[in-house]
């Protein structure tokens, strides 16, 4: 069993990574984008058998406090 | 006065902070290692610069759980003086003992240089010996120093006067152009509510010293030394 967890910027916070990328992107040629967010990505494994929702319970705790900063980020959680 | 000075894997400035205190200034200061629990008789709190576990996740993310941190907030939840110096500002504010956000620089570099800055607020055991209109010379070293806050928390510090120090240019003007990695309103330095808690970017540890380029960094480590003088100080737990 596997977590997964993207973390993005907020709308609201300048993200200057990803505009940088969108630059890029533009110059080598790739046409129609309009936005770029670079986030990140965690992948926690879990150990075979692991309580499905007490898993999500807990890792949303996790996210909120720790893995991401809500101040700047929003996160969303899957697993499988 | 003692001041500890914490460490974490990664710190930088914990020297350079030590010195100021101690060689430059003559009070005492002692390092306290991150998985300690307790800041002993300390009089007031450094949160140094550096990258603090390698910066890993976010700046400061990590740090903001080791032991010693549980002290420090005890520490300034009694009203003890706490200021974090660049990662230190990170790691504040990621604990939640200061309010927003330090993001990447604007233009993503990492910045090295001398900027000027304005005090904004000059009632605080941070800068109530920084002479009105003096314009202080820092250095910075920092690639994610942009301040962030959402507008509601911007008008609470503003309301509150909680923002202590402005990017500016020489002469004093919050101008875009002296702001090196785009913060909100120029902000460099911000303390909590109850203005026992502060934070900023640029370095008063490294200029202490005329030798180092400039020696501004001394009024706010005396301003320190003199509110704590002035009145008892809570000793930590």
């Amino acid at each position: 069993m596997k977590a997964k967890i993207v973390i993005t910027p907020k709308k609201a916070v300048v993200d200057p990574q990803g505009k940088t990328v969108q630059g890029a992107l533009e110059q080598m040629g790739y046409k129609g984008i309009t936005a770029v967010h670079v986030g990140k990505y965690i992948e926690i494994d879990l150990a075979p058998g692991t309580d499905k929702a007490a898993a999500q319970q807990a890792l949303n705790d996790a996210a909120h406090k720790f893995l991401s900063n809500p101040i700047i980020e929003d996160y969303r959680l899957e697993i499988e | 006065m003692n001041f500890a000075v914490l460490q974490f894997p990664a710190s930088n400035c914990d020297q350079d902070a030590i010195h100021a205190i101690r060689d430059v200034l003559g009070h005492s200061a002692r390092y306290v290692w991150h998985k300690e629990n307790s800041l002993g008789d300390a009089d007031a709190v450094i949160v140094p610069g550096g990258f603090s576990y390698g910066d890993y996740l976010r700046c400061g993310a990590i740090a903001r759980f080791s032991p010693v941190m549980q002290a420090v907030k005890q520490f300034a939840d009694s009203g003890g003086l706490v200021i974090g110096i660049c990662n230190g500002f990170q790691v504040l504010t990621e604990a939640g003992l200061l309010p927003g956000a330090l993001v990447r620089n604007r233009d993503l570099q990492f910045h090295c240089e001398h900027i000027f800055l304005k005090t904004a607020m000059h009632n605080s055991p941070f800068t109530n010996k920084i002479p009105a209109g003096k314009i202080l010379k820092l250095p910075i070293a920092h690639g994610e120093g942009c301040y962030f806050a959402n507008e509601e928390t911007l008008a609470k510090l503003k309301a509150n006067n909680q923002i202590l120090w402005q990017y500016c240019d020489a002469n004093g003007n919050l101008t875009d152009t002296a702001n090196p990695n785009g913060s909100l309103q120029n902000i460099a330095g911000i303390c909590n509510e109850r203005r026992n808690v502060a934070g900023l970017m640029p370095h008063p540890e490294r200029a202490s010293e005329e030798i180092l380029g400039s020696d501004d960094g001394r009024w706010i480590l005396e301003s320190m030394i003199a509110s704590s003088q002035n009145k008892p100080v809570t000793k930590a737990a």
